[in-house]
């Protein structure tokens, strides 16, 4: 229903912008310059939001991409799917539903075997100025945007203790590929409350108010289409009960075709819910037009 | 006034096989961009010889395009091959002279698209690699013509 609000949107969008009214371009983007999509479905890496914009289009065209991720961890299994429309290189909304399986945790924190917590995340995104390849090798690509988190189990955030079941994080990105040297460099700042992305609530015993946080990337190119890289991610630690760490992953990223991109990571998400040490594999398939 | 317009005319007489064109000032600077210091670059594109072939294969990349051949049919192809090849040949250092115009005027009225720059880099990183030339050697050079766009692209 929400991604219907999303596609309505979206449709407002294009009927308000006059460049729809000439002749749209299909695709267009330099391979992996749409980047992958996180767990939260916007692009970017796997676990650090990008200042891309989503799908193959141009300026002067329409694109979009469908993802699935999972990652499996010693104690969970993190599994999250999405789409998300790319309008002219500039505005880019999302959709993705986490959901979150707790396996013998869930039993042993009395909320039930293999209980999954889920969430969905209603992104906003607009480039602001600047391109991630052209142009100076100075001028990142810089964007801000929105994602509204609304955990679907509500009653299980606030067990844990936390304040609310609803937040929305703020971000500005900003992201370069410096082609004298084939590194890609990128940096978010984040406002946010969010327990474990929002999977765990929003603000707790220990914080309620919005904080800041980072996120930031180092990738190195090796061809077209590849391209290897690290990511990390602060977090706000706002539960009592449940100790949060920062997220850490190692990544390689592969455009099988123009239309179908890899990515394969070791991520290390540190302390869940009371469980320490998950450190496990994160695959992702993007689909894009 | 009459020495300035012989050493016009002799800088912009059409060479063989070339159509004429309006005079211009030639100078290095409309190459828009400076070239590389020492010969790594130049040993890394195969030496002039090597910049020859994938200015030929790139050319000939361009024209056969689906998407974007019809910009480059209504050039001068023997003009278009040598500019291209003195641009090259002058920002990887390798001695050369470029004696074609800026970026902006030889690039007026095109109606090149973002697509299209994303296209011609395509089709250049191919014949880039077709010559053996490592890819961040590729990205050095891509470097150096990445500030290009704004003035290839109509907005």
């Amino acid at each position: 229903m929400y991604f219907a609000k999303i596609m309505a949107c979206a449709a407002a969008v294009l009927i308000a912008v006059p460049a729809a009214a000439e002749e749209l371009r299909q695709g267009g983007k330099l391979l992996l310059t749409n980047g992958v999509t996180t767990i939260e479905g916007a692009s970017g890496g796997g676990i650090s939001t990008w200042a891309l914009i989503a799908g193959n289009e141009t300026t002067d065209g329409i694109g979009g991409s469908a993802h699935v991720s999972i990652v499996v961890l010693p104690d969970y299994d993190w599994q999250s799917h999405g789409a998300a429309i790319g309008l002219f290189d500039r505005v880019e909304l999302s959709y993705a539903r986490q959901n979150f399986n707790t396996r013998d945790i869930g039993a042993a924190l009395g909320i039930g075997q293999d209980y999954v917590l889920r969430q969905d995340v209603f992104g906003a995104k607009v480039r602001l100025f600047g391109d991630a390849v052209y142009g100076s090798p100075w001028a990142p690509q810089v964007a801000v945007g929105v994602q509204h988190k609304r955990n679907l189990d509500g009653w299980v955030a606030r067990a844990v203790g936390a304040k609310e079941t609803e937040g929305t994080d703020f971000y500005v990105a900003a992201t370069k590929l410096s082609l004298s040297t084939s590194i890609l460099v990128g940096a978010t700042a984040r406002l946010t409350k969010a327990n474990q992305n929002g999977l765990l609530g929003f603000g707790g015993d220990k914080g309620e108010d919005y904080s800041v946080q980072f996120e930031g990337t180092l990738g190195y190119q090796l061809s077209r289409r590849f391209v290897i890289g690290g990511e990390y991610r602060t977090k706000p630690d706002n539960l009592g009960v449940a100790r949060e760490d920062d997220w850490f992953d190692l990544y390689a990223a592969y455009a099988i075709t123009r239309n179908l991109t890899a990515t394969a990571a070791y991520a290390d998400l540190g302390s869940i819910a009371t469980v320490p040490k998950q450190r496990g594999a994160f695959l992702s398939l993007q689909a894009s037009f | 006034m009459l020495l300035t317009a012989l050493a016009l005319f002799l800088q912009t007489a059409p060479s063989p096989g070339e159509e004429p064109v309006d005079p211009y000032e030639i100078k290095d600077s409309n190459a828009g961009a400076t070239p590389f210091s020492g010969t790594g670059m130049l040993e890394a594109f195969g030496g002039k010889e090597g910049i020859r072939r994938i200015v030929d294969r790139f050319v000939d990349a361009n024209l056969a395009d689906e998407e974007i051949g019809e910009i480059f049919a209504g050039h001068d192809q023997v003009r278009l091959r040598r500019t291209l090849f003195e641009q090259f040949c002058y920002i990887l250092n390798g001695g050369c002279r470029y004696t074609g115009r800026d970026m902006k005027s030889s690039h007026k009225d095109l109606g090149t698209q973002h697509a299209d720059m994303n296209r011609l880099v395509e089709n250049l990183q191919a014949a880039m690699a077709t010559e053996g030339v490592p890819f961040a050697a590729q990205n050095r050079f891509l470097a150096k013509l990445a500030p290009m766009k704004r003035d290839v692209v109509e907005r």
